[in-house]
């Protein structure tokens, strides 16, 4: 667990980037940071590792307070992701992975067969070890900057808009990659956005910043979308907060029944019984088939694509399990609403 | 002009040993110019107020005409290798220490800042992430300080050294071109190799700048 005790910022220039932060960033769970730019969410995040120093407060990892300890040693236990992955551009992929290890003293054979296990983990071929930085997409070079917080398996990582110069396809790919690895490891991460959507994916815990470096509102996703503490927050979440909102819901409540036959519209199925599409006599639509894990967003957005209305239900492998109705999705949808507003 | 090609046969022994000299001089000026660059490129680069100073006075040095730094130098090391190669040394400083100091400044902040997140110390990032990425402009300067050197030996022959200058004094006294002709391209070949072999070094050691994407 991070803990932030009344910790206040003020740089030389006079410019308070943090004000009075007292926060908890629980263990082995994902704080999203976001603000507009200047709002004291780097700073914050930069105080946890002492790459700044804090004016006055206290700041805890793991029941230490950072400012006792050794500033080189305390980096070396926190994993530490950068924009534009900040890897050494002359040291290979294996090496930049390697860094933590070897700076703890580990022999080179064993932090190599670790970084080598690590790009495995964040998804990279074995062979883009020997490469190096320059040579890999900037998709693949976050993950190497991934994979090089990870090496030493430290407790915490921190991630400073790791994905903020990524095209909008690759960025979701880390996203879920992000999301996989953590159920697997369940570090406790601070994660700095401007993003809402990601902050709304990624955050167990989304922390509100403003400008001046006051924090306004810390909650679990649904309940920021759902109870936004004031103009600001919900000016910052956006005008679709309520679709936000349904993307945090899944599908797996949502009735379905046997998909109809003899309508204008008929639901093709392959060989294996996996949807293929939508015909009618002239023409026929493309169909997406939605698992239960996907979100009520999803559902909505495919109700009113689909022809006619229905949203094809597959199992994990595709084959068609039944539809949902457009009705019964928005009856869904707006309960989802309700609850998330009523709830204290 | 003819080139009397039985004297170069006749003396091939005394041709190589002043090639060696010339040689000696001019990398002995270049190891020390470089030993006494770096640290002082690194309070340079570190130090910001200290910057205009250092690099000022390396150009105030480099405007010393060669023959008056010898003669400088006479009263303290007298007629010595000492004094040529002290006085190489300093020509050498000019370029050294303005390359190596931009050579630091080149490293993208990025990577310095991740350095010492990751919880290297200053020294180690230095030596590790620093210099190797300052390497290509500290090599840039290495290359210029090699061949200035080598051309600038031959003043020394003033002070009774000089290498291969030796064959000019030599020539121009007797009005025999042949030692002349030969001590130009002694030189310029000189020059010519050490200089590939630095580039040669110089890939030796970034492996990193080979592969292209």
């Amino acid at each position: 667990m991070i803990q932030f005790d009344a910790v206040h910022k003020r740089f030389p220039n006079g410019t308070t980037a943090v004000h009075d932060l007292s926060l908890e960033m629980p263990e082995g769970g994902v704080t999203v940071l976001v603000g507009s730019s200047g709002c004291g969410k780097t700073t914050t995040l930069r105080m946890i590792n002492r790459m700044i120093e804090p004016t006055s407060g206290t700041i805890r990892v793991g029941g230490k307070d950072v400012t006792r300890q050794d500033a080189a040693e305390l980096r070396r236990s926190i994993g530490y992701v950068i924009q534009q992955s900040g890897l050494f551009p002359h040291r290979t992929v294996l090496d930049n992975v390697a860094t933590v290890p070897l700076l703890l003293g580990w022999n080179r054979k064993k932090a190599r067969a670790r970084a080598a296990e690590l790009l495995e983990t964040v998804g990279l071929a074995a062979d883009a070890g020997k490469r190096y930085p320059h040579q890999l997409s900037g998709g693949q070079q976050q993950r190497v900057g991934v994979a090089r917080a990870l090496a030493a398996d430290p407790p915490v990582l921190l991630m400073d808009e790791p994905f903020g110069a990524v095209d909008p396809v690759v960025r979701t790919q880390l996203q879920d990659e992000l999301l996989r690895l953590q159920k697997e490891l369940s570090k406790t991460i601070v994660f700095v956005t401007h993003d809402v959507d990601e902050a709304v994916r990624l955050g167990d815990q989304i922390a509100i910043f403003r400008t001046g470096g006051h924090l306004v509102q810390c909650a679990t996703p649904a309940e920021l979308l759902a109870r936004p503490a004031d103009d600001f927050v919900a000016g910052f979440l956006g005008a679709e907060r309520g679709l936000k909102l349904l993307s945090l819901k899944t599908l797996a409540d949502v009735p379905q029944g046997p998909a109809p036959e003899g309508g204008t519209w008929t639901l093709v199925l392959d060989e294996r019984r996996r949807p293929r599409h939508w015909a009618s006599k002239e023409t026929e639509l493309p169909v997406r088939p939605l698992r239960d894990t996907d979100s009520l967003l999803s559902a909505l957005d495919e109700s009113l694509a689909s022809p006619t209305g229905l949203v094809a239900r597959v199992d994990a492998d595709g084959v068609l399990t039944g539809v949902s109705s457009r009705d019964d999705i928005h009856e869904h949808a707006g309960r989802a609403h309700t609850e998330a507003r009523v709830a204290a | 002009m003819t080139i009397d090609w039985s004297w170069i046969g006749d003396h091939t022994d005394d041709l190589t040993s002043l090639t060696l000299s010339h040689l000696q001089a001019a990398m002995t000026a270049v190891f020390f110019g470089v030993l006494i660059s770096l640290p002082l490129a690194v309070i340079a680069h570190r130090i910001r107020p200290l910057r205009g100073f250092l690099l000022g006075v390396s150009n105030v040095l480099f405007t010393i005409p060669s023959i008056a730094i010898f003669v400088l130098l006479l009263p303290v090391s007298g007629l010595t290798r000492t004094t040529t190669v002290i006085g190489l040394t300093v020509y050498t400083l000019v370029v050294l220490l303005r390359n190596t100091v931009e050579g630091l400044d080149s490293v993208p902040a990025k990577t310095k800042e991740a350095a010492k997140a990751m919880g290297t110390r200053p020294l180690r990032t230095l030596l590790t992430v620093e210099f190797p990425l300052a390497l290509p402009v500290i090599m840039a300067g290495v290359r210029i300080a090699t061949v200035m050197s080598i051309s600038l030996v031959s003043v020394a022959t003033y002070i009774g050294d000089g290498g291969l200058g030796q064959l000019f004094t030599d020539g121009f006294q007797r009005d025999f071109p042949t030692p002349v002709i030969v001590g130009v391209v002694l030189t310029i070949l000189l020059a010519v190799v050490a200089d590939a072999l630095l580039v040669a070094l110089q890939y030796v050691l970034t492996p990193w700048r080979r592969r292209r994407a």
